[in-house]
């Protein structure tokens, strides 16, 4: 069987996430002096030739994200951490910032450096105030140690809403506002937080930073899946043998997360589904269980990686039940901004209950298909173009589960 | 109890910080009363419809008064299929009171979020943003006992 890869959680267990000292002594912070003693210009570079691809969702080249914001004169710029993990079924960033802030931090500092930015923020979800007080005593610890040089990090915290992962709702938030996705372009590396250049990364993807200054990025590109390389850290929930935290190079396949790593389906049941990369993934059936977890490979087969997040589902359950609760989920989350989300989550929930109740028809499953594909075009922001995934992927895959309800 | 008008001070120099304003009254008062948000939007020099908007944007603010602990109970799917609804029958067998509701002595307040990001858990609850993992029904009398 495939083995762990710890690169994101390198020091996972092994140093104490409050003593500073911990954290240095495993070689931590060399990686920050490292960058600014090279020139700005080649630390971009390195980062660029890792091939470093986002850890939030969206995939896209870090090194490349960060050379927009280098590129662009201004009087003040920022580097913001997304912390604010909303995805059900993910808490990866959660345990990376419990037993490593600092590894966090010195990704950003080294983001900072490269794009001339001298302010960090990390925006951490509301659900998380005990790690908001841990980033805090982290921060102070670094301060005091002088480690961070001029580079300032304030931890900001959300309030419970799901679209503020989006990075220009993000943005909005920490500026004070209600969190509504901004129309783009321009993109935030050009105008983002206060109309300054901003760069967003995840959690993860700060994680990575440091490692690969230290040992290049050649030796990350070799890692993995090459299109997509590194690790990808895992949480794997539902009727798995093992609900935990795992971290595999990125041409791990899904069968290996699930019945190697996951240790199989609990109670001796059979497989049926998985949900992988949070709520607004599609589902997998057992056909298609061989495919790496790298991002290219997810998109290929409709499915998506995004967070990382492994969603097992049992022989016993209900497709439609779940995928219901789902669509309930967007429903609420709906920022409300645009129509077609607007509308078209609360219809879609509609017409989910409809079908769950036994009074749906297939009349009803064409236009949940219909509304769907318009919804994946048509709406302003991420949440309400994945959000029918969970209806079209099942309806694709699983549609005797819905056959049976029908009239 | 510190005064709304307090905390809001510690916050009118943090840029943007009416978000943060509001953490920290509702931290204190459990919810954010009419007043505080009148206060907030003097002091951030927002109009007051502004200052509703973000207050009543964000699920974790509450406008409504709530009791003293509040318990939020996960129905995101993964909680969901490993018995987010017995869980909730059991609090709501409990308590006598309905999911939204108070209890009349205003110890407890019921309500649902989505995932709170402790998914090795499942189901999970919080109070007061403390979260309790794999929750039964029969968990449930111990875990209201601390309060
Ligand atoms: C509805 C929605 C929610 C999102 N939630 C998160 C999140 O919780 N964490 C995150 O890092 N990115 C999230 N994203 C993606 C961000 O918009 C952005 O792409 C990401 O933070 C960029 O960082 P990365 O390139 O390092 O992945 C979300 C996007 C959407 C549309
Ligand atoms: S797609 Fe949905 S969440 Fe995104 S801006 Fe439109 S209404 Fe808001
Ligand atoms: S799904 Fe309930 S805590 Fe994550």
């Amino acid at each position: 069987m495939a083995e762990e890869m710890r690169v994101v959680l390198r020091n996972y267990g092994k140093i104490d996430p409050l003593n500073i000292d911990d954290y240095i002594n495993a070689g931590g912070y060399k990686a920050l002096e490292k960058a600014r003693s090279m020139s700005q210009a080649d630390v971009i570079a390195e980062v660029r030739k890792s091939n470093l691809r986002g850890r939030g969702g969206a995939g896209f080249n870090a090194g490349m994200k960060w050379n927009f914001a280098y590129g662009v004169q201004a009087d003040q710029k920022y580097v913001i951490c997304n912390a604010d993990e909303g995805e059900p079924g993910t808490y990866k960033d959660r345990i990376i910032m419990e037993n490593d802030p600092h590894a966090v931090f010195e990704g950003m500092a080294i983001c900072g450096y490269a794009i001339g930015a001298n302010k960090g923020y990390i925006y951490c979800r509301g659900e998380y105030p005990y790690v908001v007080d841990l980033l805090n005593q982290a921060i102070a610890q670094a301060k005091a140690k002088g480690v961070l040089g001029e580079f300032d990090i304030e931890v900001r915290m959300g309030a419970g809403a799901y679209v503020c992962g989006e990075e220009t709702a993000l943005i909005e938030s920490i500026e004070g506002h209600r969190g509504e996705p901004r129309y783009k372009p321009p993109f935030p590396p050009v105008s983002g937080l206060w109309g300054k250049p901003t760069i967003v990364n995840n959690v993860e993807t700060f994680a990575n930073v440091a490692q690969i200054i230290e040992k290049g990025g050649d030796w990350y590109a070799g890692l993995g899946a090459a299109s997509y390389p590194g690790t990808k850290v895992l949480t794997l929930t539902g009727d798995v043998v093992n609900r935990t935290v795992i971290e595999v190079p990125t041409n791990t396949t899904i069968r290996e997360v699930i019945f190697g790593f996951g240790g199989g389906i609990r109670d001796g049941k059979k497989f049926k589904a998985v949900q992988i990369g949070g709520t607004s993934g599609g589902f997998i059936p057992e056909s298609l269980l061989d495919t790496p977890i790298d991002f290219d490979s997810m998109t290929a087969i409709g499915a998506v990686l995004g967070s990382g997040a492994v969603f097992v589902m049992d022989e016993t359950r209900d497709i439609v039940d779940v995928v219901e609760r789902i669509a309930g989920f967007f429903e609420h989350e709906s920022c409300g901004k645009c129509a077609p989300c607007r509308e078209g989550t609360m219809r879609m929930y509609e017409l989910m209950k409809k079908v769950k109740s036994g009074k749906g028809t297939v009349k009803d499953i064409e236009l949940m298909k219909k509304l769907g594909g318009v919804m994946s075009v048509a709406c302003l922001c991420g949440l309400g173009q994945a959000a029918p995934s969970p209806v079209l992927t099942t309806i694709t895959h699983f549609r005797a589960d819905y056959d049976a309800k029908l009239q | 109890m510190a005064d709304y008008k307090d905390i809001i001070a510690r916050y009118t120099a943090v840029p943007g910080g009416i978000i943060e304003a509001f953490h920290a009254i509702q931290k204190e008062m459990s919810y954010l009363p009419e007043e505080a948000i009148i206060a907030a939007a003097e002091a951030f020099k927002v109009p007051v419809a502004q200052a509703y908007g973000v207050a009543t944007f964000y699920s974790y603010l509450s406008v409504k008064s709530r009791g003293k602990n509040v318990i939020r109970i996960c129905e995101s799917a993964p909680c969901h299929v490993a018995g987010a609804a017995e869980v909730v029958a059991a609090l709501e067998k409990a308590l006598g009171i309905k999911m939204g509701e108070t209890t009349p002595d205003g110890k407890f307040t019921l309500e649902f979020t989505e995932c709170v990001g402790q998914c090795q858990a499942t189901p999970v609850i919080t109070i007061n943003g403390k979260p309790y993992g794999d929750v039964t029904p029969d968990k449930v009398a111990g875990i209201l006992a601390a309060y």
